[in-house]
């Protein structure tokens, strides 16, 4: 407690290690921005939802081995209305792209978007294929990205867990807030359609840029 | 019925509309004259029983199907076509993503057309391998498909935990033997990747001795179970010429009392060798359905038994066989196994270079799904959803 100013009537933040010291002692010191996002990191729901082999392996992360009502989200919902987390979970193709989409939307904010594994992330193995997304972020603002083909559940944990450390350190004001709390942000995401071609359009430009090459020799 | 007007609404997906409009097949029932407007329903392709990305559109008169279109396509990831631009080898690992629940079998299969395309012997040793992986992936199969078909039943929870709790064991000798859980890539031309420890085998051993009790456990609590029966005895019957006349086959044929199982028919692999019974259904209706794949599974255990006993030495894959490279003298061969959901073949066209000119998968989950429309209709639309489970189908197959 040697940095605590001794003036009691300004008092400076004090770090987490002297708080630590006065929780062993009863005292809880905290802010309405930190109650509220450990409350609510601790019970984020995600959507029951899946969409190729990896929907399996998240399957699997809810049942009796891996549990993962031990880091408050087992409640998988039915509907997107009651949901908190996506977990997109396999290969997107461009048939289904328009209704992930949807659903995202469909979300009520605060809302996170888990892309698990390889085809999620990228279009994995698939993403030479004509009728493949190649990568989910290309439409929706992904949180987490879980790599793995497929991603084994401990993975999948790993990863809830970096979302609730996420989920706790979120402002709820200034620039850094979420996009709920903020007015000048859209939250809807584009919904794409399926075209002549390809869905239109191929990706959201707000959240994604096709790459642009460098040759070495040009550079 | 009143409804909502969907375009005020945005209720996109539920709509009313005028039987005579619809062109009906001649359901199992007549709606009566006048009896009220049918509804359309579309179940999917997000919902949590559909087993996947998988889409019906139902016509419902009152509660019951009068007409039922599955649409599919929701998972369509390219895989023939992939094929043709891979290597023989290298199209091993994207059949694991076929049907992802048994990766074992669709190797086998695999395998067995290419080393039918291009002769290559199997080694002794791998035949028997072959037979406990792909008997360990049935067990892992219909024990999770029983799970899933509870689940559907309105069973929230304790069978398919169950159900995983086995599965994860079967797991972990898959991910200790390949080195991965679900995708194993284990087989190769003429034999398998990796030779099995004793004490994989030791392991192994202790699981099919337990399985039987596991069995037993779960059969005595869904088997007898009067709820289970009452909802699944009567429901979907599936009469043995339609079931022989769409090609259904694996399971779901046997329930409808046709005893065809290519394990015997074929005598694939060391088959022959091994004393086993193929478990008949007698009204193909879902209990019977499920009833064939716990019969399966004590049979699967008496083969992993002989199979764990009878399992030769000798080397595990010919090295003189040739795995990268591979090219096969032009022609065509059809490789063809008994897997869990049914038969599932690769059909593959050579020109004599390194990639099939034609890769073609035989899915038994999408040729199952073909009759669901005679399956459903005259049902109500919980009964659709068991149906469907019954079916056993896994989209990343009947997509590809």
């Amino acid at each position: 407690m040697s940095d605590a100013p001794t003036d009691a009537s300004s008092p400076g933040p004090l770090s987490a290690e002297e708080r630590d010291e006065l929780r062993r002692h009863g005292i809880l010191l905290t802010s309405v921005q930190e109650l509220y996002n450990w409350g609510r990191s601790h019970s984020v729901w995600p959507l029951n939802f899946g969409l190729a082999c990896c929907a399996i392996e998240m399957i699997a992360a809810s049942m009796a081995k891996f549990d993962i009502a031990r880091f408050g989200s087992e409640v998988f919902r039915p509907s997107p209305r009651q949901a908190d987390l996506i977990i997109v979970s396999g290969t997107v193709t461009k048939k289904m792209a328009p209704h992930v989409v949807r659903l995202w939307n469909q979300m009520p904010e605060p809302k996170y978007c888990i892309a698990m594994g390889a085809c999620a992330i990228s279009g994995g193995p698939f993403k030479q294929g004509y009728n493949v997304l190649k990568g989910i972020d290309r439409f929706i603002p992904v949180d987490i990205y879980i790599p793995g083909c497929p991603p084994r559940p401990e993975a999948l944990l790993h990863g809830l867990v970096q979302l609730q450390e996420k989920i706790r350190q979120q402002p709820l004001r200034g620039p850094d807030a979420p996009r709920h709390l903020r007015s000048d942000l859209a939250c809807d995401a584009t919904v794409p359609e399926l075209g002549a071609e390809d869905i239109e359009p191929p990706f959201s430009p707000e959240l994604w840029k096709p790459p642009t090459l460098v040759r070495p020799d040009k550079a | 019925m009143m409804l909502p007007d969907p375009a005020a609404t945005g209720l996109a997906r539920v709509r009313k509309i005028e039987g005579a409009a619809l062109g009906l097949r001649t359901p199992a029932f007549a709606p009566e004259e006048g009896a009220g407007d049918l509804l359309e329903v579309s179940l999917g392709p997000h919902h949590p029983s559909t087993h996947g990305v998988f889409r019906m559109d139902v016509v419902l008169d009152g509660e019951r199907i009068v007409r039922l279109k599955p649409v599919f396509g929701y998972l369509h990831r390219n895989h023939e076509k992939l094929g043709e631009g891979t290597s023989y080898l290298g199209s091993m690992p994207y059949t694991d993503r076929l049907d992802y629940l048994n990766s074992m079998t669709n190797n086998w299969a695999y395998a067995l057309a290419v080393e039918k395309l291009a002769g290559i012997p199997v080694t002794e040793r791998a035949e028997y391998v072959r037979v406990i992986l792909a008997e360990l992936s049935r067990l892992l199969n219909h024990t999770c498909l029983a799970g899933f078909l509870m689940q559907d039943c309105g069973c929230s929870g304790t069978p398919l935990m169950y159900a995983f709790r086995e599965r994860e064991k079967i797991l972990d000798l898959f991910e200790s033997l390949s080195g991965s859980r679900m995708m194993c890539n284990f087989q190769r031309f003429g034999g398998c990747r990796v030779d099995p420890s004793a004490e994989w085998l030791a392991a192994t051993r202790t699981l099919v001795d337990g399985y039987g009790a596991f069995l037993d456990e779960f059969e005595a609590l869904l088997s007898g179970n009067e709820i289970v029966m009452a909802r699944t005895q009567g429901v979907g019957r599936l009469p043995a010429a339609l079931a022989v006349n769409a090609g259904v086959t694996g399971p779901m044929l046997r329930a409808s009392g046709v005893g065809h199982d290519l394990r015997k028919v074929d005598g694939y692999g060391v088959y022959p060798r091994f004393n086993f019974r193929v478990p008949i259904g007698r009204d193909g209706d879902v209990y019977d359905r499920y009833m064939v794949r716990m019969l399966e599974m004590r049979e699967s255990i008496s083969i992993l038994d002989q199979a764990l006993r009878g399992l030769p030495g000798g080397p595990i894959l010919d090295p003189k066989a040739k795995q990268r490279g591979l090219r096969p003298k032009a022609g065509e061969a059809y490789g063809r196994i008994e897997g869990p959901k049914g038969e599932i073949g690769f059909f593959l066209v050579s020109d004599g270079t390194g990639n099939p000119t034609r890769y073609r998968v035989r899915a038994p989950s999408f040729v199952n799904l073909t009759i669901l429309e005679d399956l459903c209709l005259g049902h109500s639309v919980a009964d659709a959803v068991i149906i469907l489970g019954s079916i056993d189908i896994v989209l990343g197959e009947v997509d590809r």
